[in-house]
C-alpha cells in the first residue's frame, strides 16, 4: 500500500488455504476497485426508459424503501425477496438475508449458489448431513488417487490445481471424468491415468457404473460401511446399483465411455489407497446435480474413503465466498448453519434475537422469483453484488421478469447487466473497502480487511443496515465483527468464532465450537454428522434436453483462466489481453461437417435463442460437443442456454443444451437489440441528472432505537 | 407461475423418488420434498391444478403422493 492506494498485490506465505500461492485473477486482477467505470453516486429513476438522477444517500434510501412497501401494500408482503452475493462477505449475506426474513417479512432471499453448488448443499446433507466439502485443501498431499469429475481446477482453481500437480508428479494416479480433453487430461508432466470423456447429461450413469464395479466385484470397505452407514439404505443401494442395467457395459451406450476405462477407473479409486473426490460445476449443473453429488458421497461411503487426511468428497466452488454466502441463511428454506425454516426451535431462536415472526415456509427461489414476476406475484427485489442478466440462464426470459418488476435495486461497484434493469442504484464497495470474512471450499473462514475508505461512502454491509432502517427496522452494529459474533451466538458450528479468534488463528475451519475450539479440518471423522451415513438411490435419468436434427450438437459451458465469473472485475484489468472474447469450441468434424473455419464468425442456436460467437477449432472438444464460456455480455452465452435444472434445487443445467452451429456473417438479433438496448442505458447513464448529490445522510449506523415496523 | 413448468419440475421430483424400492417411502419423499423447498404459492397452484384438471400430465407416482399427503403441502396460511 502507499497511503490507501494499493499498488500490488502478493499473497500471504503464511496464508492457510494457499499457502503463499495466487493465479492471475488475485495476483493480478485488482485494478478495478479503483477503475473510471465505478459508479459512486447513488441514482434513482421511476421507469428503466427514464434517465438516472443522481440522489443523496437519503434520498436514494427513502426510495426504495418507500418503493418496496408500496409493493407490499399492493401486492402482499410476499411480492418482494433479496439476493445475496457470493462474491460479498459473510457478515454482508448475513444482513441481507436478514434483512428479507425481517424488515421484509417473508423467506424469499436466495444465493448465486442457486445457480452453481446448490444441489452439492442438498446432496452432502442428504447423504453425509453436512452442506459441504470434507477435506482442507492440504488433504490432497496424502491423496493417492485423485477422482477429478466436471471441474477443470487449470483454469476455474488454479491454485489448487497446482497443489494437486505437485502430489501428482510425486506419485499419486489420476482419474478424470469430464467430456473435454481438459489439461488435466494430458500436459507437460501430468497425464491422467484414466479419462473417461462421458457424453454431457450421463454424469450419474457413470457413477451409477462406477458403483456397479465396486458392489460386483467384491471391492466394498465393508467394516467401514457396517461400521459408520445405515444398513438398511445401504442394502438397497447395493442390490440397486448391482442390477445388470448399472453395469458399465450396459452403460456405455449412454455415457459414451468404453466399459473397460470405467472399470479400470472403479478398480483404482476402490484399491489404490487413499482416494479423493473433487468435483465441480460440471457435476452440479445439470437436471440430475443432486443426484450426481449423492452418487459421489455414495462412492467415498462405499469405499470408505471418508474421515481422515487424503479422501473425501471436495466440491470445488464457483466463487469466492460461496460456502460463506450459503453457511449464513440465504437460500430461502434455511436460517444461518442449514437449519430448514420449519425448524420450530431454530426459528424461535432467531425470532427472540432478531425480534420478528418469521415465516415457517420456504421462499422463492431465484428462477421462482422470476416466474412470479411474469405472473405479476413478484414486483420488487433488492439484489446486492450479483449480475443475474449475465449469469443466469436464458436471458431473455431473466430480462422479461425484471422488466415486469415494479422496482428492482441493485448494490454494485459496475452499472452491471442487471443493473440496467434497475429503479435503484446502490454503490458498492470492493473488498478492499471493508472488513468481514470469507469462507472457501474447505469450510475456512478467513479475514477481509479493509485497506481504504469505502469509494462511496458506505460498505456494502452499512448501506443493508440504513435501507432496513429506512423500512422500519433497526440493525444495531458499529462493526461487522459484530455480525459475525451475532452469527457465532445464533449458529451452533459457527459459536466459537470471533475476529479475536480469526486474528489468532489466522483462519478457523467451521465447525468451531466447544467440541471444536481450534475448528474442524476434516470433517466425519468418527462419525457422520447426520449420526450414520445414508445411501441413496440414485437411478439415471435422461435429461430432456434432447439432441434432435435440428439441434444435433450439446453446448456446454465454462470459465477460462484469466477472468473471474462474468467477467465484471477482471474484464476491467490488464488481465482482458489474455481472453478478449468468448469463443466457440468446436471439434474438426463438426467444424469441417459444417464449413466452419478457426476463427470465423459461427451462430449457436438453441430452443431459447441465437447468439454469434467465433469459433475455435479444438481436439479439446469431443464431436458433438461444443464449447463457450460467459465472462462477456455481449457473447450472450446464456441467451442460449435453457430453464432445465436440477430435480432438487432448480440448479440451472448449464452444461447441457442442445444447439446447432452454423458459418453466419452477422450478429444475432439477440446481439443487434442488446448493443442498442446497452447504448440507450450508457446514454441514460451518462446524461444522469445532478440532484442532491452525494452527500451523506445524517444517519448513524449505531442507532440507539431498537424499533420494527 | 407457469403451470407446464410446475408440473415439469414436480414430474423431475417423482423420477428421483420413483427408485426408492418402497413405495410409501417414495409418496412421502415427494411431498416431503415439495413442502420442504417449494414456496407456498408454487404448492397452491400446483393443488388448485390437480383439484380443477384431475392432475392431467402429473406423473402417476406424484398424483399419488399429492393426493396421499396434501395435507402436507396446504399452506400453513391456508391450513
Amino acid at each position: 500500500m502507499k497511503g490507501s492506494e494499493v499498488v500490488r498485490m502478493v499473497p500471504d506465505k503464511n496464508g492457510q488455504a494457499n499457502e503463499g500461492h495466487s493465479c492471475v485473477k488475485g495476483r493480478f486482477a485488482w485494478g478495478y476497485a479503483t477503475h473510471k467505470d465505478r459508479i459512486l453516486k447513488p441514482m434513482i429513476r421511476g421507469k428503466i426508459t427514464d434517465p438516472w438522477k443522481e440522489v443523496s444517500w437519503d434520498e436514494a434510501l427513502d426510495y426504495a424503501a418507500a418503493e418496496f412497501r408500496r409493493i407490499q401494500k399492493k401486492y402482499g408482503r410476499d411480492s418482494i425477496g433479496g439476493i445475496v452475493s457470493s462474491r460479498c462477505t459473510n457478515e454482508e449475506g448475513y444482513l441481507v438475508q436478514k434483512l428479507v426474513r425481517t424488515a421484509f417479512g417473508n423467506n424469499n432471499v436466495d444465493t448465486c449458489a442457486r445457480v452453481c453448488h446448490s444441489p452439492t448443499g442438498y446432496g452432502l446433507k442428504q447423504t453425509l448431513g453436512e452442506s459441504a466439502g470434507t477435506q482442507t485443501f492440504k488433504s490432497v498431499e496424502h491423496s493417492d488417487v485423485i477422482m477429478v469429475i466436471g471441474a477443470n481446477p487449470t483454469d476455474a482453481h488454479p491454485v489448487f490445481a497446482s497443489r494437486m500437480k505437485k502430489r501428482l508428479l510425486n506419485g499419486a494416479k489420476l482419474i478424470v471424468i469430464d467430456p473435454r480433453h481438459i489439461d488435466l487430461v494430458r500436459s507437460p508432466h501430468v497425464r491422467a491415468d484414466f479419462h473417461l470423456p462421458l457424453k454431457p447429461g450421463t454424469n450419474v450413469a457413470m457413477l451409477s457404473s462406477i458403483a456397479h464395479v465396486i458392489v460386483t466385484e467384491g471391492l466394498l470397505a465393508t467394516d467401514f460401511i457396517a461400521q459408520r452407514c445405515e444398513d438398511k439404505a445401504f442394502q438397497q443401494w447395493r442390490d440397486f446399483v448391482a442390477l445388470p442395467e448399472n453395469s458399465p457395459e450396459a452403460m456405455q451406450e449412454i455415457t459414451g465411455v468404453p466399459a473397460e476405462l470405467v472399470r479400470g477407473a472403479a478398480r483404482l479409486y476402490a484399491t489404490g489407497g487413499n482416494a479423493a473426490i473433487y468435483y465441480g460445476l460440471g457435476v452440479t449443473e445439470h437436471a440430475q446435480g443432486s443426484t450426481a453429488v449423492m452418487g459421489i458421497a455414495n462412492l467415498a461411503m462405499a469405499t470408505g474413503n471418508i474421515g481422515r487426511e487424503g479422501v473425501g468428497v471436495n466440491p470445488l466452488r464457483g466463487q469466492n465466498n460461496v460456502q460463506g454466502s450459503c453457511d449464513i441463511g440465504s437460500f430461502p428454506h434455511e436460517l444461518p448453519g442449514y437449519r430448514h425454516v420449519s425448524d420450530s426451535t431454530t426459528r424461535h431462536l432467531f425470532e427472540q434475537a432478531w425480534g420478528v415472526e418469521i415465516q415457517p415456509e420456504p421462499g422463492l427461489r431465484i428462477p421462482n422469483m422470476f416466474d412470479a414476476a411474469l405472473d405479476g406475484s413478484f414486483m420488487g427485489m433488492y439484489c446486492q453484488g450479483e449480475d443475474i442478466v449475465q449469469s443466469d440462464p436464458n436471458t431473455q426470459h431473466v430480462t422479461a421478469a425484471l422488466s415486469a418488476m415494479e422496482c428492482i435495486v441493485v448494490q454494485d461497484i459496475f452499472m452491471n447487466e442487471t443493473a440496467m434493469y434497475a429503479h435503484v442504484f446502490l454503490p458498492g464497495s470492493s473488498f478492499l473497502e471493508k472488513d468481514g470474512t470469507f469462507t472457501n471450499a474447505e469450510r475456512r473462514i478467513s479475514r477481509v480487511r479493509k485497506v481504504m475508505p469505502p469509494k462511496a461512502v458506505y460498505a456494502d454491509w452499512e448501506v443493508t443496515v440504513l435501507l432496513a432502517q429506512r423500512m422500519g427496522y433497526t440493525m444495531d452494529y458499529a462493526h461487522p465483527s459484530e455480525i459475525m459474533d451475532e452469527i457465532a451466538r445464533l449458529t451452533p458450528t459457527f459459536h466459537g468464532v470471533s475476529y479475536e479468534k480469526l486474528d489468532q488463528l489466522g483462519s478457523i475451519q467451521w465447525p468451531c465450537n466447544d467440541e471444536a475450539p481450534l475448528g474442524t479440518p476434516t470433517m466425519h471423522i468418527d462419525h457422520f454428522v447426520r449420526g450414520k451415513g445414508k445411501f441413496i438411490i440414485t437411478k439415471y435419468v435422461a435429461t430432456d434436453e434432447k439432441v434432435t436434427r435440428k439441434f444435433p450438437l450439446i453446448l456446454t459451458t465454462g470459465r477460462i483462466l484469466s477472468q473471474y465469473n462474468v467477467g465484471a472485475q477482471t474484464r476491467r484489468t490488464e488481465n482482458v489481453q489474455w481472453h478478449q472474447q468468448d469463443i466457440l469450441e468446436i471439434h474438426p468434424h463438426d467444424a469441417e461437417e459444417r464449413g466452419i473455419r478457426d476463427g470465423g464468425w459461427v451462430g449457436i442456436h438453441s430452443r431459447s435463442g441465437e447468439t454469434v460467437l467465433r469459433a475455435k477449432v479444438s481436439e479439446r472438444m469431443q464431436p458433438g460437443v461444443v464449447y463457450t464460456t460467459f465472462h462477456f455480455p455481449e457473447s450472450g452465452a446464456n441467451v442460449i442456454t435453457t430453464e432445465n435444472s436440477d430435480w432438487a434445487t432448480n440448479c440451472p443445467e448449464y452444461k447441457v443444451t442442445a444447439v446447432q452451429v452454423m458459418p453466419v456473417l452477422e450478429s444475432s438479433d439477440w446481439q443487434k437489440k442488446y448493443t442498442r438496448f446497452s447504448k440507450v442505458q450508457d446514454d441514460l447513464l451518462k446524461n444522469a441528472g445532478e440532484g442532491t448529490g452525494n452527500k451523506t445522510p445524517d444517519i448513524k449506523i449505531k442507532a440507539v432505537a431498537k424499533s420494527i415496523a | 407461475m407457469d403451470m407446464h413448468n410446475l408440473i415439469h419440475m414436480a414430474n423431475q421430483i417423482g423420477s428421483f423418488f420413483e427408485a426408492m424400492p418402497e413405495q410409501d417411502e417414495a409418496l412421502i419423499g415427494i411431498a416431503s420434498h415439495l413442502q420442504h423447498f417449494w414456496e407456498p404459492r408454487m404448492r397452491s397452484q400446483l393443488l388448485e391444478y390437480v383439484d380443477a384438471q384431475n392432475g392431467k400430465d402429473i406423473d402417476p407416482l406424484v398424483l399419488s403422493a399429492i393426493r396421499a399427503h396434501r395435507n402436507m403441502l396446504v399452506s400453513q396460511k391456508q391450513a
